[in-house]
């Protein structure tokens, strides 16, 4: 690999653009992907930018178990994300299409349609969660334009209070906590 | 050999110091203080400092949608006109003392300035897009709105200086009506690089990324690196009207950079202090506000000039 490929490589790692898309949540994923670009958790360290046009984007953020209304202009968007991309599904809905499964008005999971790199679960993720699956995203980007290799889909770990492997900001919160009840 | 040497100094000018090789890293560093400083006054920690340089590699190497006809080549063009009339304007500056110059190169210096806007309005309208039409909408009304401020302004400097030349501009001493031109100058700036209470023509909350919605990748990456050109063109024309007359070429330099520097930050800090006004109040702002400064200034020039 040489220098020019070696600089594009590390640029696609450091500057994810994303492009947020609802698709047929229920707003708290939502809310929670704003939260992560607010100033307690600052996603714009790692260069990300939430950016109005996908025409910008480099990753795809949907949310929502996909509902009939929403198919078309999901693969309308996708189409319209200019590669390399990546998708970061967030939240359990467009993985499992969560308690909404079953249901009539719904065309889900979320890889029917397009495909995904990178599964955040959590109903809704911390925002800690999504920041560390953008990143990954980014990883996969950068991966996949230099070596053009199909790259399997990622699924995060749950992160938070109470489950395995938690995040130094929830292991942090508990210790407050603690230190609160003591 | 006068002229090749005179085209030598021309291209130095246009290319090294304070054209590209100078202006564009500087463009870079101007992108990163604006975000930092906006993230900072926002209690956040902000993007690493080479972030506005990944940017610009990583869209290098996006590809672009197809883009077929006129309308196709005219927006490809559209992009590098932009740049190209920003490092002119750049390269223009008397940064160095007796770095040349000519009578009337103050407009030049001026319609290159305007360029990349006439840009951003051609390539909103001829990107078809909705989101495109309505911001390039914008961007002419708001650009019709300031420009009459921001050219006065300049016209009662250069009007009481007798002079239409950067160079002589700029070693003139300065005056009391030199500052209020220089006052009305920077009230101008925000709306000239849509930084906050005047950011309408971008204002990604209502009309996504307004006349840039449909570019992507490398064109995308030209009209960055114009805007932030566009920030060191404007802020060092700022920084020569303020600077006192300095013989050494390394003060004058550090001197024109520690300005620029300082003009940026206070143009970041009122951008993250302020939110977006509409665009009836800021054309009420500059056409009732602004202008009788304006047109105070340069009423003055004229009878100073008349009574001398």
């Amino acid at each position: 690999m040489n220098l020019w490929n070696r600089l594009m490589c590390y640029s696609r790692r450091h500057s994810p653009w994303l492009f947020h898309m609802n698709g047929g949540s229920c707003n708290g994923c939502d809310i929670e992907l704003i939260a992560s670009l607010t100033p307690r958790y600052d996603a714009e360290q790692l260069g990300v930018r939430l950016e109005g046009s996908p025409r910008h984007a480099d990753i795809l953020c949907i949310t929502g178990p996909v509902t009939h209304n929403a198919v078309n202009a999901i693969k309308t968007v996708y189409d319209q994300v200019c590669g390399p991309k990546a998708v970061v599904a967030i939240g359990s809905c467009p993985a499992t299409t969560n308690v909404f499964i079953d249901s009539r008005t719904l065309d889900g999971p979320l890889n029917r349609h397009v495909p995904v790199d990178v599964f955040v679960p959590g109903c809704p993720p911390r925002p800690d969660a999504i920041i560390q699956g953008v990143a990954k995203a980014a990883e996969i980007l950068a991966e996949r334009a230099s070596k053009k290799l199909p790259v399997a889909p990622v699924v995060m770990p749950l992160v938070g209070p109470g489950c395995e492997g938690a995040c130094a900001c929830s292991a942090t919160t508990e210790k407050k906590n603690e230190e609160v009840q003591a | 050999m006068n002229l090749f040497l005179e085209l030598q100094t021309a291209l130095a000018r246009l290319l090294i110091f304070p054209g590209l090789l100078f202006a564009v890293p500087a463009a870079w560093f101007f992108l990163w203080v604006e975000r930092k400083a906006v993230a900072r006054m926002q209690g956040r920690i902000g993007p690493p400092f080479m972030q506005p340089f990944f940017d610009f590699i990583k869209l290098l190497g996006k590809s672009t949608p197809p883009r077929s006809g006129i309308a196709g080549i005219l927006m490809r063009a559209w992009p590098l006109i932009a740049v190209s009339a920003a490092a002119g304007a750049v390269g223009l500056l008397p940064v160095l003392p007796a770095s040349g110059g000519f009578q009337g190169d103050l407009i030049l210096l001026l319609a290159l300035l305007e360029l990349p806007s006439m840009c951003i309005i051609a390539a909103g309208f001829s990107s078809g897009s909705i989101f495109g039409e309505i911001g390039s909408a914008r961007e002419a009304v708001l650009s019709v709105s300031y420009n009459i401020v921001f050219l006065l302004a300049i016209l009662s400097i250069a009007a009481s200086q007798h002079t239409f030349s950067l160079q002589a501009l700029a070693q003139l001493p300065s005056s009391p009506l030199r500052w209020l031109g220089i006052v009305a100058i920077l009230v101008c700036l925000p709306a000239k690089l849509h930084l906050n209470p005047f950011s309408l023509p971008n204002a990604e909350q209502e009309i996504y990324s307004g006349p840039m919605t449909e570019y992507a990748g490398p064109e995308l990456a030209m009209w960055e690196l114009s805007h932030g050109l566009e920030w060191v063109a404007a802020t060092g024309l700022a920084a020569t009207l303020i600077a006192p007359a300095l013989t050494l070429w390394w003060v004058a330099a550090l001197v024109f950079v520690a300005l620029t520097f300082a003009i940026v930050l206070l143009l970041s800090v009122v951008a993250a202090a302020t939110a977006r006004l509409q665009i009836d109040t800021t054309v009420r702002f500059y056409w009732q506000c602004t202008l009788i400064f304006a047109v105070l200034a340069v009423a003055s020039a004229l009878f100073m000039r008349f009574r001398a």
